[in-house]
């Protein structure tokens, strides 16, 4: 059904499809649209879910740990804040091999008391052992938390997935929706660890150095089996639904002498960045990253790369920077903008591309900077 | 593109306005996205909102820095916010007052929504709602079908006072 919604709405629509039996939450913005729609859903009939209102971002996540651990479907939504105060049973979460899914909406980091889009929250869980995804549109947020079940529940992987979107910028827009009947895209959920009374085992006990690393492995080595899923997911979402998703999306990439790599709207708003460019006859390209973890291939071979970071590793540089960095091994010209909302317009982009500097670091707007 | 910035204050329904007219676009079969800047938001402060319609997929969501309509639900916002900012050379006016007045080098129009809602009582919390009967006044101006604004309040508003204020204001606007 084709209608008109915010990411917020896109996610609670989505939610409401996939059918978890436990959604334990705390409201912040600007997330609260998501748990305020999902709760009405449950008060009202439409959704046969159990809704655990919590004190705190802690206890929702613990909530869904103990749900998830009986072996059913569990969501949970958050940002900024709330994501930090969360952190401690986001690992817990991932360790537990635990198939959550949460939507995060992207949002600063506390003080300067900020509520816009930035990255830094999300980027603060990359090593947690969840998948990372992170959408472009509405229409994206809406297929992600979709896809998000299947691939965090697939035997292979049993990992939480956060799917993340822009504060405001993406959370609050309204833009075209084309809902989908789900079918059985989503398979019933399998725990094979699942609690269960008539053959009790205990969790979370005291594990020595002798076994403590093979548990941490085997989190690697489902994040590497995860790419395969992922994959299979979206062909599988592809085939039915007729919209087809990659680890990136690339646009004008193939001919392009230097690609804009980043995450979120800022990377949908390089394309049309990309479509000045090449007015102006600068062969360039947009790679939006879509899956931060587990971080794809990249296919730059003989482009040069701007890298625009939504958020900074202090003492260090751009995360996403960074990691292409380490990925491609070579410079890159690393832009850090966007940080707390800052505006960065498809303009701003095309000058990042024009006044590139391979192997410099500038942030958007300081001293005269870009 | 077409881009429309809409001044509003707190209350009178600008930001509603902004979606209304998205959807309204969607129904005459082109691509639209409505967004606003957030900041703390009070009654009665300076809101801004914005509209992209488009052939194509709108990709971007940084703010309109050149709109091609500007709207304005109070006008005496005009005396406190720079309205006209960067507006396109030849560019459209829309104010909600029962005086025009002439801006050179712009197209202005106007049409008394205040009253328009006052006459069919669209109150919410103290306030008169505005967006029904602007949706009016911009079908008037053909930046959406009246069949299309209809259909969107109908599905937004289905009460019928919404349908019969955004009439009034496309009556009251000499084509």
């Amino acid at each position: 059904m084709k209608t008109i919604a915010t990411g917020n709405k896109a996610v609670a629509e989505a939610v409401q499809q996939a059918r978890p039996a436990v959604i334990a939450a705390y409201p912040i913005t600007p997330q609260t649209a998501i748990i305020e729609q999902i709760a009405e859903a449950v008060s009202s009939g439409t959704l046969n879910s159990r809704f655990i209102s919590v004190e705190s971002e802690h206890s929702a996540m613990a909530a869904c740990i103990g749900a998830s651990l009986t072996g059913v479907r569990t969501f949970t939504a958050t940002s900024s804040q709330g994501l930090l105060y969360m952190h401690e049973m986001t690992n817990w979460a991932a360790g537990s091999r635990l198939p959550i899914v949460m939507a995060n909406v992207n949002r600063a980091v506390a003080p300067g008391w900020n509520i816009w889009a930035d990255h830094t929250d999300s980027l603060q869980e990359r090593d947690t052992g969840w998948l990372q995804v992170y959408a472009g549109s509405v229409q994206e947020a809406y297929d992600s938390v979709l896809m998000a079940f299947p691939i965090a529940e697939h035997e292979d992987v049993l990992l939480p997935v956060m799917v993340n979107l822009d504060g405001f910028a993406l959370s609050h827009i309204f833009q075209p929706l084309e809902t989908v009947e789900i079918g059985d895209f989503i398979a019933p959920l399998y725990l094979p660890h699942a609690i269960d009374t008539r053959d009790p085992a205990g969790y979370g006990v005291l594990t020595g150095p002798e076994s403590y690393f093979k548990f941490r492995w085997d989190i690697e080595r489902s994040m590497r089996d995860s790419v395969n899923v992922i994959q299979s997911v979206q062909e599988d979402f592809s085939r039915r639904f007729g919209r087809s998703y990659g680890f990136t999306e690339d646009y004008l990439c193939s001919d392009a002498e230097v690609v804009v790599m980043a995450i979120g709207t800022l990377g949908k708003e390089a394309e049309i960045a990309v479509d000045l460019l090449r007015a102006e006859g600068i062969k360039a390209g947009s790679m939006r990253l879509r899956w931060l973890r587990p971080f794809p291939e990249l296919n730059l071979a003989g482009r040069e790369v701007v890298v625009i970071d939504r958020s900074y590793s202090f003492g260090f540089g751009g995360v996403l920077a960074t990691s292409v960095r380490s990925r491609i091994n070579r410079e890159v010209y690393s832009v850090i903008a966007g940080l707390g909302g800052q505006e960065v317009s498809y303009e701003d982009i095309a000058g990042f591309v024009r006044r590139r500097c391979i192997g410099r670091e500038d942030w958007f707007g300081m001293n005269g900077h870009v | 593109m077409f881009e429309i910035r809409i001044h509003s204050r707190g209350g009178q329904g600008g930001v509603t306005a902004s979606r209304l007219v998205a959807l309204a676009a969607i129904h005459d079969g082109k691509h639209a996205t409505a967004c606003v800047f957030y900041s703390p938001q009070r009654r009665g402060a300076p809101v801004i909102s914005f509209v992209r319609i488009d052939d194509s997929p709108v990709r971007i969501y940084s703010h309109i820095q050149n709109p091609d309509l500007v709207a304005i639900l109070d006008k005496g916002l005009m005396e406190t916010v720079d309205v006209f900012q960067k507006l396109k050379k030849g560019g459209k006016i829309f104010i909600n007052s029962s005086e025009g007045k002439i801006f050179p080098g712009f197209s202005s129009i106007h049409a008394d929504l205040t009253q328009i809602a006052h006459r069919e009582h669209l109150v919410v919390a103290g306030y008169l709602i505005l967006n029904t009967p602007l949706l009016g006044a911009f079908a008037r101006m053909c930046v959406v079908s009246l069949d299309s604004a209809r259909k969107a309040i109908r599905e937004m508003f289905p009460d019928p006072r919404n349908i019969r204020a955004a009439e009034a204001a496309y009556g009251e606007i000499s084509p």
